[in-house]
Parts: C-alpha cells; sequence; structure tokens
C-alpha cells in the first residue's frame, strides 16, 4: 500500500496553480485506491476523497500529524462536489472501492469518513446495507478535517456551512476565463471586422475594446463583487458591473462626442454582454440552485438578445439617418 | 448563506412529513440550513437557500423527501437544451 506524504511539493503547488488556469486540467489525477498517511493501525479513521489531484493534495495536506487511512475514488479527475452531482462519487463507485481494496480486512472499525459535499451522489443508508460500513458526513472543506479529528469527530455547525469569500471567488476566475478565450476571441474578431469595414481601423480598435471591457466586466469583476452588487439574480449583478464599465469606457474613449444613438447602444449593449458572463458564474457559485437558473435564463437570454438586437438597429439606424 | 441569497421561490424540494423517520440525515448534509428537527420529524425552515443539490433525498432512508436536482450553471443548461434539440453531441463541455 502507498504510503503518502502530507507535505506538498513545489510540483503540486505548480499542478494546482495549472489546473486553476486550465492546463492539463481534466487529466490532472491520482490512482484510486488506498493510501496511509503517516502510519496507521487498524483503529484509525478512513477518509475518503476524489481522484482529482486538487483534491487529494487538499486532503492530504490538511492531514498532516494524523495518521488516517486515505481511500481514493475514481471519479475520473473530477473534484468531489461536480463528481458527486455526476454520480461518480456515488455509492456504487464507493462500493465498489472498499471492495476493491479490502477495506475490511485492513481496518477493524466500520466507519467512512465522507466530505459532506460528496453527499449528493452518496446514499449513506445504501452503503451500510451493502458494505457494512458507517457512513459519517464530516466536514465541507478538507482544512477543518483536523479539528473534526481532534474534536472526538463532531462536525461544528461553521465546518457544515458553505462560504464563497472573496479568495474562493477569486481562485475560480482563471479557469473561467481560458474556458471562455475562444468565443471571445471569435466574437471580438467578429466585432472588430464589422467596426473596421464601417467605419475604420480606429473604430475597429475602440469597438474590440469596449467588447473586452464588458466581458471583462462579466467574468471578473461581477464575480468578485458578487456579494455587493445589488439584485439576487445573476444576471442583473453583471448586467451592473457592465454599466459601470460602459461609464468607465465613455469617460476613457471621448463618449461626449458620440452620437446619441450610439452612445445608447453602448449603454445597451455592453451590460447584456457583461450580464451572459456574470449569469455563467452559477455555475461556480455554491448557492445557485438548477430551478432559479433555468428561470433566470429564460428571463435574461431573450432580454439580452433583444437589446443587443436594438443596439445594433441603434448604430446602423444613426449611420445611415 | 451568510452575505447571500438566491431567487425565492423557485425551489423544486419537498418533504413529507408523515413519511420521515426522524433520522436527521438531511440535517446532516445539507450545506445551507434548510432543515431542522422537531422531536422525531424532520422540518424545513429555510426553503428558499436550498441549491437543489439534493444531498438531503439522496440520503433518505424513508425517502420522504424529493427534488429536482441536478446540472445548474448556465453553460451546463445551455448544452442540455442543444442536446435536447439535437445541436450538440452529449459529452462536450465540463457540464455535460
Amino acid at each position: 500500500m502507498p504510503r503518502i506524504t502530507t507535505e506538498l511539493s513545489f510540483a503540486d503547488r505548480l499542478g494546482t496553480c495549472k489546473a486553476r488556469w486550465g492546463i492539463g486540467r481534466m487529466e490532472y489525477m491520482v490512482p484510486p485506491g488506498l493510501y496511509a498517511v503517516g502510519t496507521p493501525t487498524p483503529d484509525d479513521p478512513v477518509v475518503v476523497t476524489a481522484n482529482y489531484k486538487m483534491s487529494y493534495d487538499m486532503v492530504r495536506s490538511s492531514l498532516a500529524g494524523h495518521n488516517t487511512w486515505l481511500l481514493v475514488l475514481e471519479t475520473f479527475g473530477i473534484n468531489v462536489w461536480c463528481a458527486a452531482g455526476k454520480g461518480t462519487f456515488g455509492t456504487d463507485e464507493l462500493e465498489k472501492r472498499v471492495d476493491s481494496v479490502g477495506l475490511a480486512t485492513v481496518v477493524n472499525h466500520r466507519c467512512l469518513l465522507l466530505p459532506i459535499l460528496g453527499a449528493p451522489g452518496v446514499a449513506a443508508h445504501e452503503v451500510q446495507k451493502r458494505t457494512g460500513f458507517t457512513v459519517r458526513y464530516a466536514t465541507i472543506r478538507a482544512m477543518d478535517l483536523p479539528s473534526y479529528l481532534d474534536n472526538d469527530m463532531v462536525t461544528t455547525p461553521e465546518m457544515q456551512e458553505l462560504t464563497f469569500t472573496l479568495r474562493e471567488r477569486l481562485v475560480l476566475i482563471p479557469v473561467e476565463l481560458v474556458l471562455a478565450l475562444k468565443s471571445i476571441g471569435l466574437i471580438g474578431g467578429t466585432i472588430f471586422l464589422a467596426a473596421f469595414l464601417m467605419g475604420g481601423e480606429a473604430a475597429g480598435t475602440k469597438a474590440i475594446i469596449a467588447w473586452l471591457g464588458a466581458v471583462f466586466a462579466g467574468i471578473v469583476v461581477g464575480p468578485l463583487l458578487l456579494p455587493w452588487l445589488p439584485g439576487r439574480s445573476f444576471a442583473i449583478k453583471g448586467g451592473i458591473a457592465g454599466l459601470g464599465w460602459s461609464f468607465v469606457w465613455y469617460l476613457l474613449a471621448g463618449g461626449a462626442a458620440w452620437s446619441v444613438p450610439v452612445s445608447l447602444a453602448a449603454f445597451l449593449a455592453l451590460p447584456a454582454v457583461s450580464a451572459f458572463y456574470t449569469l455563467n458564474f452559477t455555475g461556480c457559485s455554491t448557492y445557485t440552485s438548477r430551478s432559479g437558473v433555468k428561470k433566470e435564463m429564460r428571463l435574461a437570454l431573450p432580454a439580452m438578445g433583444a437589446v443587443l438586437v436594438v443596439s445594433l438597429v441603434l448604430v446602423l439606424a444613426g449611420r445611415f439617418l | 448563506m451568510k452575505g447571500y441569497r438566491y431567487l425565492s421561490g423557485v425551489t423544486t424540494l419537498e418533504l413529507r412529513p408523515e413519511d420521515c423517520v426522524g433520522c436527521g440525515r438531511c440535517l446532516e448534509v445539507c450545506p445551507h440550513r434548510v432543515f431542522a428537527l422537531d422531536g422525531t420529524k424532520a422540518r424545513i425552515i429555510d426553503l428558499d437557500a436550498c441549491m437543489e443539490c439534493g444531498a438531503c433525498a439522496k440520503n433518505c432512508p424513508a425517502a420522504a423527501i424529493t427534488v429536482d436536482s441536478g446540472v445548474g450553471c448556465a453553460s451546463g443548461l445551455i448544452n442540455e437544451w442543444l442536446q435536447e434539440r439535437k445541436l450538440r453531441r452529449v459529452g462536450s463541455g465540463c457540464c455535460s
């Protein structure tokens, strides 16, 4: 059985950083199976996690100074929360893995410590029935595991409550940018070309900066300012961030000289773009529901489409009238 | 969740008290404190905090909870719609 260190090397930290930027993120995994952290005895606890390398690293580094067993499930390199949603961090895989590593012969007790965010995929009562092991949902965050273990395995209310701090939001943004890069480039190129054909190189450059600013407001500013932007809807929060960018751009680009239709178009289209990208951040958030996002999309997508069409008409009308 | 509140009146979460056995599992797995235990029955105390993750329903041994859980991100839903209309193949994108 592999005995693993709780210290993260430079390569581990670099790997985390690369995954945050979307580099090799879908292949960032460790082999599933049973690992020994420290020098565990058959009486020591079994901690369960996913085989996404970043999840595995967070768990093993938080277990420094504790002797535990680490059971890593095959989630195909996906983190606990997303894998539980898909069902790969689930009852069947847990049963299979407990069986294949012969856990019942390795430990004397019959208890598994699971991350709380793994619960959407695991039916604790089913696991008990099928394997004889009792599931205990320990904590949400790996960093709370030491205090949980030292505290007679009692989950405090803080260990069980989700948060979405500035830092937690910040680390999610790079990969969102990278994932959107292709569409940002394609649409940006089209916008540049259209503006270039209509008004020359200066117009093209201005249009593409306006576009990039709106995208940035939607992907970076909206999520960072999330709790402080007014409204509950992500689209509205993003729209307000985009409106902020519209003002900034108006001042930077000498908006006072713009025609009325162009000014109107800018103040309509740019917030719509930002609204779309912030709405997409619902996928990263820890408190939005599927039904809520569906409702938002049913209202927001047609509205965004309409706003963009109106803006286009305004620009064209302003030119030909 | 502290400092955050999403749209109200949208969640599909339902608890049938007559089926509840009062084991308290739903309280354990819910990351948003939606449930409380009143003696031998669970009760929903903060319905609008529900993010429809499905952990409570999955872990309810009495099947007293139902919720339409699933992918909740915008791009995931767009992918789903496109797949339903056969405009995109299954398996592309992060949320498929």
